[in-house]
């Protein structure tokens, strides 16, 4: 690299990738914060919450009932903390050089994502209103959705991290790209606390 | 003089297809240049649309266009103008001038350089290909207001698709921006010492890494609203639709400087080599511009008085603060050339007519930023005056100081003398002639934004007046495209540093070699090259 010239990478402190990616994170904090606003805007204005009264008589017809379960999106939060820990349990044991370690700890971050997103399918299934009814339904599932969209592309960023793992890449001096994937699934896991705390314990 | 000698890079033995080169390069200086060529074919689909909306209101109770098309046509011309040209446009001298000027062989992530520009052309076609769709293009104007923007045809989500393809451009540009400034400056350049248009790009940078993505989220909600029955602006299933204002203006205020900063930064540029003087007060500008970003994120709702529905006095006063630093920039750039050698050549001659241009829309703007003159200018031909006088005066004249002041640098030719003076004059006489009647029109209650309007009004004759100068404007692009073929049909002859500038750019040959730069000058202060010149910093 150093033969293109006087471009070149700080000696100490973060990368310009670790950089990059800590600057596409922030862009990603206020995409989240314009949909938060959203949502505490329509709650705000609302009389009541859920709103319940703004529901049509065709969607009362329809059987329409705007209230979540509790325990399996409970469930599926303590696992995706717990996602948290088993990849920075990776993050650590690559910087100490272990790779086998690493590949066991993607291995098992990937699989608890996957059970979350499950969980979250599941979830979806089992509620009895819709996107277009109210905006209670409509905030849910574009907050939700929206975190379940990052929560898949995670997932996929762990792939590509266990395959190039598994491809004998990384060291304890060189695993930039590990790094930056556990920031990208801890920025997950904050934005789902915030999620859960505001749909599910503050009503 | 003792100068910093860069490696030699290698791997370049293979070259490639011109064409193939340009579709896969990764370097910062063709980018720049394609850049510089998308965003001019939309000032200029941009400018035809412009055509068609003053050759509708020429005259009183006009059938030119019909009503829809006209919605369509201003609409476009907006979009076009603000998506297509100006925000994009900052990002192509940006990427040809920032490396360049920090003395940097090519941006923190090349590829991510092409990604950013790449994703321009298809959401131009994108937005455009709402021509072809049933009920035309996206007419709910560049600002989409709920709940017009809710019921509109299929154009309206060609729009919103291609607004956040932009949207990810320019956030995804701008944190390679940042990282570039922050990380890859020469050796002896501090913050301090890095020159101003980078500094104004900078700031640029961090509004769209702030800003753009609270747009994209409005954007998503606006797009869920039209195709999966959301509610969000729907006041009928608990939404609120003032919510699409404050969101939109969240994003779209500072982006009103992300359209400007830049083009500051130029003008900065400009005026002190055409003044053999240093910029008057760089710390202070560099610091003006810093608040200027800082209170762009403050002043949102001074869009939305009317509405009753926002804080007025809070955003009033922040809105006449905002002039503050703003006006330490005119006393930069006067005390700038304040018994200066000035020469007149044409960047000069842009940079001066920004700079005349941009105080009258300065002022303008902040008659309105007074809440009761706000209800009476809202939504007339006033504020259309207000933001051409920013976007145009402002922002065009300098994307033109910036084409004739680099031209030689990026194409290594200069641009006739004659014919730049030619277009300035044609171009700042068609200017005031279009956009000075629509101050009176405004104040007389003409609202922005309509089709046409009555016989019985009054308002035929400025609206005429206004309809010549914007085909005096469109004269003057006659010249400047003279000049630019008849450049490329000589050979290229420039010096290094043809106008006897400061800033590392003009170290290097013109065009600059693929790796930018075989030495360096050691970096005293915020003007290495006059430093060079003169034998040292501080002489």
């Amino acid at each position: 690299m150093a033969t293109h010239g006087i471009a070149t990478q700080h000696k100490q402190g973060l990368s310009n990738g670790m950089l990059g990616f800590i600057l596409f994170i922030a862009s990603e904090v206020m995409f989240f914060g314009g949909l938060f606003a959203a949502y505490f805007i329509a709650r705000a204005d609302a009389t009541e919450w859920p709103p319940e009264n703004m529901l049509t008589a065709e969607q009362i017809a329809r059987g329409v009932k705007l209230e979540v379960e509790f325990a399996l999106p409970f469930i599926a939060t303590i696992l995706l903390v717990l996602s948290s820990v088993t990849i920075q349990f990776g993050v650590w044991a690559i910087r100490r050089g272990d790779r086998t370690a690493l590949i066991r700890w993607l291995m098992v971050t990937i699989v608890l994502g996957l059970v979350f997103l499950t969980a979250q399918m599941f979830d979806y299934s089992q509620l009895h209103f819709r996107a277009g009814d109210t905006v209670y339904g409509t905030t849910f599932y574009t907050l939700t959705g929206f975190h379940g969209a990052h929560v898949a592309g995670g997932v996929i960023f762990m792939g590509v991290i266990l395959a190039r793992s598994m491809a004998g890449q990384f060291s304890a001096a060189r695993h930039e790209a590990v790094e930056a994937c556990s920031f990208y699934w801890h920025f997950v896991d904050v934005v789902w606390i915030a999620l859960f705390t505001v749909l599910y314990i503050v009503k | 003089m003792t100068s910093i000698v860069v490696p030699r890079p290698e791997g370049f033995a293979h070259p490639r297809p011109a064409l193939l080169d340009w579709l896969t390069t990764v370097d910062h200086k063709k980018l720049g240049i394609l850049y510089l060529y998308t965003t001019m074919f939309f000032f200029g689909v941009g400018g035809v649309l412009a055509l068609l909306v003053r050759t509708q209101l020429a005259v009183a109770d006009n059938s030119f266009v019909s009503n829809d098309a006209y919605n369509q046509i201003f609409t476009m011309h907006a979009s076009a103008m603000l998506f297509l040209f100006i925000i994009p446009v900052w990002a192509g001298f940006g990427n040809y001038v920032v490396p360049l000027q920090i003395g940097a062989a090519d941006m923190a992530f090349p590829r991510i350089n092409a990604l950013s520009f790449w994703l321009v052309p298809p959401a131009g076609i994108l937005m455009f290909s709402g021509f072809l769709v049933d009920g035309g293009a996206a007419q709910a104007g560049w600002t989409a207001y709920s709940p017009l923007a809710r019921g509109l045809g299929p154009g309206m989500d060609l729009w919103i698709i291609a607004v956040i393809l932009l949207g990810i451009s320019s956030t995804i540009g701008a944190a390679n921006f940042m990282v570039t400034m922050f990380r890859m400056r020469a050796p002896g350049m501090t913050m301090f010492r890095m020159p101003i248009f980078c500094w104004t790009m900078l700031v640029t940078a961090v509004l769209q890494l702030l800003a753009t993505p609270v747009l994209a989220s409005a954007l998503a909600m606006l797009y869920i609203d039209r195709n999966f029955g959301g509610a969000f602006f729907d006041p009928n299933g608990g939404g609120n639709a003032i919510l699409w204002q404050n969101i939109f203006w969240f994003y779209s205020h500072p982006a009103v400087y992300i359209m400007i900063l830049p083009g500051m930064g130029i003008i900065s540029e400009v005026l002190p080599v055409f003044s053999r003087k240093p910029l008057f007060g760089y710390t202070a500008f560099v610091f003006a511009t810093m608040g200027i970003g800082g209170l762009g994120f403050s002043v949102w709702a001074h869009h939305m008085f009317t509405t009753g529905a926002v804080l007025k006095p809070w955003f009033g006063f922040m809105t006449f603060m905002i002039g503050v630093p703003t006006g330490v920039k005119m006393f930069n750039w006067l005390g700038t050339m304040w018994r200066g050698s000035i020469s007149f050549e044409a960047p000069m001659l842009f940079a001066l007519g920004f700079l005349s241009m941009f105080l009258i829309g300065g002022i303008n703007g902040t008659f309105s930023a007074a809440v009761p003159v706000d209800f009476a200018l809202h939504d007339t031909y006033f504020v259309v005056a207000h933001i051409h006088y920013v976007l145009f005066g402002g922002s065009v004249f300098a994307v033109f100081a910036g084409l004739y002041y680099w031209f030689p640098k990026i194409w290594g030719r200069r641009l006739n003398e004659r014919l730049g003076q030619a277009q300035f004059w044609l171009m700042f006489i068609g200017f005031n002639l279009t956009f000075f009647p629509m101050h009176l029109l405004g104040l007389d209650g003409m609202p922005r934004r309509i089709a046409t309007y009555s016989n019985e009004s009054g308002w035929e004759a400025l609206n005429l007046a206004s309809t010549v100068g914007a085909f005096l404007i469109a004269t003057s692009m006659i010249p400047f495209t003279v000049a630019v073929v008849a450049a490329f049909m000589r050979p290229k002859d420039q010096p290094n540093d043809p106008w006897n500038a400061n800033t590392l750019e003009w170290w290097t040959t013109s065009p600059p070699p693929v790796h930018n730069f075989d030495d360096l000058p050691e970096v005293h202060s915020e003007r290495p090259l006059f430093d060079a010149r003169h034998g040292g910093a501080g002489h």
